[in-house]
């Protein structure tokens, strides 16, 4: 799990060095930012602190980036310098890989012309994490994607106290209130018992990123074996390094169809209605997302059902982050944005909105992306 | 009403009637004998009118869940249906309810009616906070109105059938026309055998094919008959022991929604069974099948429909003749004693389809020209030695249909498609030019398509629809308008219900004009100089 030391050090230096190299430019040119000028603003190219002049997970390349996590709206490819939490380093060299990356630690603080960076932990994947930046005793956070409930798998989410907030509000509806993972994990788990019981296979499409690990920690091992599509294996494989998971068996030209009988099967959403699936007749297939709340959304999805489960805050989430950070000033970026922030308003806040390329959590795209 | 929440959770996750069939018949077999009362009448459109009317709905579960009526209706706006909306909202439960029966829940709503407000608060937000998600879902939507489970009559009638072991058509008998739910028992709705249930019965419907050769391929032209092809329903006509029954293709028993036939019970004779077209028949004219559809589904008729939009029947073919089943003769034969039957009956409820004299292939050519003269859709072809045969079967008749109208018109809105489709925008809406008030040209929607693409096209458009989006309404999507395809339809009508104020008949894509500009496609003027 931990980084070749001597390596770790190596990106350590470079790091620093360009933060300070670059450090000397970038003061001259802080001067003349106007007091008034926020500590971020979003620009064609991403979240930006100008008197650092660092991004977070920017969708245009650039020179110094921070990433909150590894799902691919997020973290995109061609910055030169990537920070992150060390956790999240092993998925962006698996997405992206060779990149420039350096990993910390939680709450280690990396100060650039007198801005203060440091991550803290998001709840939503591994490795996830919101960004607080400190200038001259004014807080901000960014909190990447997030959740609150715990979900066993990665670092649960932390409050921090914060002056301004940019929060995601990609469920930010009152109609989302997400019921206890135990609960849903027991739906699943019977849902593949039924299946098993009348001798078919159980395929469930989650994110290979996050939603497919999260439901794999949590599957009753006793039911039968854990099957996994390509994607998933490899993403999985990646994060045993971080996190312990139930033994899975990967799909692959020589797997008999008797064999998968009974089991169940994990499979990015891609593969749903591929030729890949075709060979596992009889089966029956199931969403996992917080979309599935929707009934029209889980007739449209053509499965034959649709669990509600997310790695995003539902509405209550969403108040309560933002009551127990603090925050007067709220900015909402992905999701319902408008709605959400006209909500916030009307209890005190001020709160608007900002136009960002994240995509929240993709119900029916073809692309992975959460 | 766990029981009845679980069979609509059954009937909602799947698309396969032989799962939903199965799923009613196992309910109809386990639950309590008024309760499956209630559920006949539910999915047989019987539901007690709603106690509270939605405004009150909307105020009551936005209280509940502490939120501003705005935000409610916003939220209402993107989930798209009330009582779905409601029980998302409202908060999780604390404490659950003791179980009601469906029968108790239906009692409670008929009450609730007259109620005065504050009772009707207090009861909606007392079971709003003691009901879980899916039973609170369903406990709404026994007030607000229609399940949309794809469960039909005919499909709730079949796994009745199974469930009690009891003939389909004799069912369908039993469970037509006026009947109370709140006062009637299940044995004598279902069980308690009557004199006549049987009379109804109809005989499965023979269809024709499309015709795809040449004419000369068919051999003889003496060997066939031939008529106009009718744009209404199908349908059966039974006069049997005194009685009318009129079933549509489908197989629903529809005599009930039209009553014009009524008159046919003293001349008709007994052991008559009928097929022919229904057909709406205004001022002596065939009125278009928009006209039609403002009687297709309404269980009820006013005077005023009746006298807005009166049908007839026009009969092409004789089933049963003085009680026997004459389906074994040549059509020749059951069209003479057709001919006999039809003799001195009311012409404005019961006409024949005029058979077509031709003593060449090529004589029919000219009368299909006209036939939009004549408010028919092209010819049907018939051979004279022929028995009625059962369901579709190539070789004895045919469907000669005219080409489709057709014009050029502009992509403005899509939604996702359904099934393997889901993934992709598939469902369009079409505009055609016209001018508003202020004299500018803007687009008007004239029609929906999502059938007539290759699956390489659909792709290309899903993907200029998800990079040229303007605005997203729940799961539609404003579209830059673009693309141009030709659409093609059956038949057009005036029509006040529609914005363009014309209605199409079968509209679908017949190519993608990548050559044509937004510019040139058609207007609606150029539409409505189509109309017949
Ligand atoms: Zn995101
Ligand atoms: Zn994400």
């Amino acid at each position: 799990m931990e980084m070749n030391n001597a390596v770790g050090q190596l990106f350590f230096l470079k790091w620093l060095y360009f933060m300070s190299s670059s450090g000397n430019h970038s003061r001259s040119s802080a001067d003349n930012i106007n007091r008034k000028t926020p500590l971020l603003v979003f620009n064609d190219k991403g979240i930006y602190c100008p008197i650092a002049d660092i991004y977070i997970d920017a969708w245009r390349p650039v020179d110094k980036c921070i990433i909150t996590h590894g799902h691919s709206d997020h973290a995109r490819y061609g910055h030169k310098h990537y920070l992150t939490h060390h956790n999240n380093v092993p998925i962006i060299k698996h997405r992206l890989g060779k990149i420039n990356v350096k990993g910390i630690e939680w709450g280690e603080q990396v100060s650039v012309n007198g801005v203060v960076f440091s991550l803290h932990p998001a709840g939503h994947v591994i490795g996830s994490s919101q960004v607080r930046v400190e200038y001259k005793g004014e807080v901000w956070v960014f909190t990447g994607d997030y959740k609150l409930q715990d979900d066993g798998v990665c670092q649960a989410y932390e409050s921090i106290p914060c002056h301004a907030m940019i929060t995601e509000c990609t469920f930010g509806l009152p109609a989302f209130n997400w019921r206890p993972q135990a609960e849903v994990m027991e739906d699943i788990n019977t849902w593949w018992a039924d299946n098993a019981a009348e001798g078919k296979t159980s395929i469930i499409f989650a994110y290979s990123l996050g939603k497919a690990q999260r439901i794999l920690k949590h599957l009753n091992t006793d039911l039968g074996k854990i099957y996994t599509h390509g994607a998933i294996e490899k993403m999985t494989e990646v994060l045993r390094s971080i996190q312990d998971f139930p033994t899975t068996e990967l799909i692959t030209r020589e797997t008999q169809k008797k064999d998968l009988l009974g089991q169940i099967v994990i499979a990015p959403p891609s593969a749903h209605g591929s030729p890949w699936i075709r060979k596992m007749v009889p089966y029956e297939t199931a969403a996992a997302s917080g979309w599935m709340a929707f009934r029209g959304a889980r007739r449209r999805r053509a499965m034959d059902r649709g669990f509600v489960l997310s790695d995003h805050c539902d509405w209550q989430g969403l108040l309560q982050a933002i009551e127990s950070s603090g925050a007067e000033k709220v900015i909402c970026t992905h999701g319902y944005t408008d709605i959400f922030s006209k909500y916030l308003r009307s209890i005190g806040l001020d709160a608007r909105t900002e136009k960002t390329q994240f995509e929240g959590e993709v119900l029916e795209s073809e692309k992975e992306a959460v | 009403m766990r029981d009845f929440a679980r069979l609509i959770k059954r009937l909602d996750t799947t698309n396969k009637t032989t799962v939903k069939v199965q799923a009613l018949a196992d309910y109809f077999q386990s639950a309590a004998d008024q309760d499956k009362v209630w559920t006949i009448a539910l999915l047989s459109h019987r539901r007690p009118s709603r106690p509270v009317n939605t405004t009150l709905l909307r105020t009551y579960a936005a209280e509940l869940a502490k939120i501003d009526l705005w935000l409610f209706e916003d939220s209402y706006h993107i989930v798209g249906d009330l009582a779905e909306t409601i029980a998302l909202v409202v908060p999780q439960i604390q404490e659950v309810l003791e179980a009601k029966s469906l029968t108790a829940y239906l009692e409670d709503i008929i009450w609730l009616k007259k109620q005065e407000d504050e009772v009707k608060k207090a009861y909606l937000q007392k079971h709003w906070s003691g009901l879980p998600y899916y039973e609170r879902f369903v406990f709404t939507k026994l007030l607000t109105g229609g399940f949309r489970i794809g469960v039909s009559q005919k499909l709730m009638t079949k796994a009745l059938a199974k469930a009690t072991d009891l003939d389909e058509d004799v069912l369908a008998y039993k469970l037509m026309g006026n009947w109370d739910p709140a006062t009637i028992s299940f044995q004598d709705l279902v069980l308690a055998e009557k004199a006549g249930d049987s009379d109804s019965k109809p005989y499965p419907f023979y269809l024709a094919y499309a015709l795809e050769d040449s004419l000369e391929d068919l051999g003889a032209a003496a060997d066939w008959s031939a008529e106009y092809k009718w744009d209404g329903i199908r349908a059966q006509l039974i006069k049997r022991n005194g009685q009318i029954f009129l079933w549509t293709r489908g197989e629903e028993l529809v005599t009930d929604r039209y009553p014009e036939f009524e008159v046919l019970k003293e001349t008709l004779p007994d052991g008559t069974v009928l097929d022919g077209e229904l057909l709406p028949w205004i001022e002596g004219d065939i009125g278009s099948f928009n006209d039609l559809q403002k009687r297709i589904g309404r269980r009820t008729v006013s005077k005023n429909i009746l006298k807005q939009v009166p049908v007839m029947l026009r009969a092409y073919d004789l089933l049963e003749y003085k009680g026997e089943d004459i389906r074994h003769l040549a059509f020749e034969q059951r069209r003479a004693y057709l001919e006999e039957t039809l003799k001195g009956q009311a012409e404005d409820v019961l006409s024949i389809s005029a058979s077509l004299p031709f003593e060449q292939w090529g004589t029919l050519a000219n009368a299909r020209a006209k036939a939009r003269l004549v408010k028919s859709e092209g010819l049907m072809l018939k051979r004279k030695d022929a028995p009625y045969r059962v369901g579709r079967k190539k070789g004895d008749w045919w469907k000669w249909k005219l080409d489709p109208l057709s014009i050029d018109a502009v992509l403005t809105y899509a939604m996702r498609g359904h099934g393997r489709r889901s993934n992709l925008f598939t469902d369009y809406t079409f505009g055609l030019w016209t001018e508003n008030d202020a004299g500018e040209r803007i687009l008007v929607t004239f029609a929906k398509a999502y059938s007539g693409l290759t699956d390489a096209e659909f792709k290309q458009v899903d993907k200029y629809i998800k990079n040229n989006t303007i605005e997203r309404f729940g799961p539609v999507r404003s579209v830059v308008p673009h693309l141009v395809f030709e659409i093609g339809f059956e038949g057009l009508a005036l029509s006040s219900r529609h914005k363009s104020g014309v209605a199409t008949r079968f509209p679908r894509i017949l190519r993608w004009r990548t050559d044509k500009t937004i510019q040139e496609a058609n207007s609606l003027d150029d539409l409505k100089k189509m109309i017949p």
